[in-house]
């Protein structure tokens, strides 16, 4: 792989959240403009069984395209992409891969796998957000995404429908900015997008 | 360069204490070097999966680094050992996926009893789940009598585990529930008998099954089935491994013969897409036509 020249765009935000996440992702989702350039990866934590619905609902709220991941699939700027139940999603560059391995912390997908693998693969052209959730997932991954060079975003956990989520992220990564839901989408777009991945095969 | 956004913070730049480059250098060493020594060829899995797998492994070792972890795998096939299990290991259910076995009864069944005789590939078995399942599900339908399952995966030890047919006791609950969403006409605890903390599943379960070693990888075909399931195996290969072992699956398949993969699995991004058509809109079911 070549290396990554340090550039200041950002190509992938990562989104976690459980409790409370589906009204979070209709906010956020529906709050980025038609010309939003980066990838978006969202996991929510659901049921193993469960189907299409959260994609179909999220698809309301936005002109951008929204897909369930599907294994290799390509990672493509200005898409919105939703984890699949009862597997984990990994980022590789330019594209995503599953894995069945056991769950973490009870999750799967587990949030801290996927800003994982974003961290390691697009380090510091990530953005890693953690919104409302009943359970510390995602706290490790942001880190991991923090570290990296990333940049680390956190629901206000006053504003969050359940904080627990935000206030582990929070603790994990002191430096993370913190901040209302509809401040996090216009912070976002705010963002300089960087130049489209090339696929690494 | 410093970049100011719109709270005027300025973004953080590129760390320098993590050097993905040396990461990637040393996981290449360290897989040619199982390669090469063992024999394993896992130099073409998914980077980021194996990634993860090798990092848990030099964790548990007591390690710091995958370096430190080639060592120890090259002169203790010990540890080599467990790295396989990590490597190799495919966490599955008994009927993941209920919706996915009941597509396979209505739709798929009856196709299979158009033919006199039927052989089924499990590619990649792993600890077996999958196998009993469609015993149970050939069985109920009539079906089994006339069938031969084969059940391969690149390692014995799990084949082992495969073959004994004892699933951890703690999983009936919800693999009940996966069968009766499955379209399962009996009571699931009909087929296990409980002991100690294992469900010892009805040997006659396994009357037409074939376990055996086989490499996805290295080997070769060796025999034309009707249909073949490997159900989130592909997704730990990269894409010019998921074609080559496309290719072998294609080669594997009698015409009409049914692929069957892992509800989040696709053939959209492999090469092989225009020789099979879709069999359901909502399950991974496709029939070889061309």
């Amino acid at each position: 792989m070549m290396a990554i020249a340090p550039g200041v765009g950002y190509d992938l935000v990562v989104v976690g959240t459980s409790w409370g996440g589906l009204a979070a992702l209709r906010t956020l989702v529906g709050g980025l403009p038609d010309s939003f350039q980066m990838a978006v990866t969202l996991v929510q934590h659901r049921h193993k069984d469960s189907d299409h619905l959260l994609r179909t609902l999220l698809q309301e709220r936005s002109s951008l395209q929204v897909c369930e991941v599907e294994d290799k699939m390509p990672l493509e700027h200005g898409r919105i992409y939703v984890a699949p139940p009862n597997y984990h999603t990994l980022i590789e560059p330019g594209h995503f891969s599953l894995s069945t391995d056991a769950p973490v912390r009870f999750s799967r997908p587990s949030i801290d796998v996927t800003f994982s693998s974003a961290a390691d693969s697009y380090a510091h052209r990530t953005v890693g957000i953690v919104l409302t959730g009943a359970n510390a997932d995602g706290a490790d991954g942001l880190r991991r995404i923090s570290d990296r060079g990333g940049l680390a975003l956190v629901q206000d956990p006053k504003t969050a429908e359940s904080p627990t989520m935000p206030e582990a992220a929070q603790k994990a990564v002191p430096r993370a900015r913190v901040m209302s839901l509809s401040a996090i989408t216009r912070f976002v777009t705010s963002l300089p997008a960087g130049q489209p991945e090339r696929e690494h095969a | 360069m410093v970049v100011q956004v719109s709270d005027g913070q300025s973004l953080p730049g590129p760390p320098l204490a993590y050097n993905s480059d040396l990461e990637r250098l040393e996981i290449e060493l360290l897989l040619e070097g199982v390669y090469r020594h063992y024999g394993f060829d896992f130099r073409s899995y998914a980077y980021a999966s194996i990634r993860r797998r090798l990092w848990k492994r030099v964790e548990g070792e007591g390690l710091a680094t995958i370096s430190e972890l080639q060592a120890r795998i090259l002169h203790d096939p010990d540890a080599m050992e467990r790295l396989l299990l990590d490597l190799s290991v495919n966490v599955t259910a008994m009927f993941r996926d209920p919706s996915f076995y009941k597509e396979f009864r209505d739709r798929i069944v009856p196709l299979l009893r158009t033919y006199p005789f039927i052989r089924i590939w499990h590619a990649g078995c792993s600890t077996g789940e999958e196998v009993y399942s469609m015993a149970i599900l050939l069985e109920e339908e009539g079906l089994y009598d006339r069938a031969r399952l084969y059940a391969t995966d690149i390692n014995d030890v799990v084949l082992q585990r495969a073959r004994q047919g004892i699933f951890p006791l703690d999983r009936m609950q919800e693999y009940t529930e996966n069968y009766l969403r499955a379209g399962g006409k009996k009571s699931f605890s009909e087929y296990y008998t409980a002991k100690y903390d294992g469900a010892l599943f009805d040997a006659s379960l396994t009357r037409n099954v074939v376990f055996s070693q086989h490499n996805l990888v290295t080997d070769r075909s060796f025999s034309e089935f009707h249909v073949i399931f490997c159900r989130n195996v592909l997704i730990y290969f990269d894409k010019t491994l998921q074609n080559r072992v496309h290719s072998l699956f294609y080669d594997s398949l009698v015409m009409l013969g049914i692929l069957a993969l892992g509800s989040k699995e696709s053939l959209k991004f492999s090469q092989y897409e225009p020789n099979y058509e879709k069999l359901s809109a909502t399950e991974k079911l496709y029939r070889k036509v061309r």
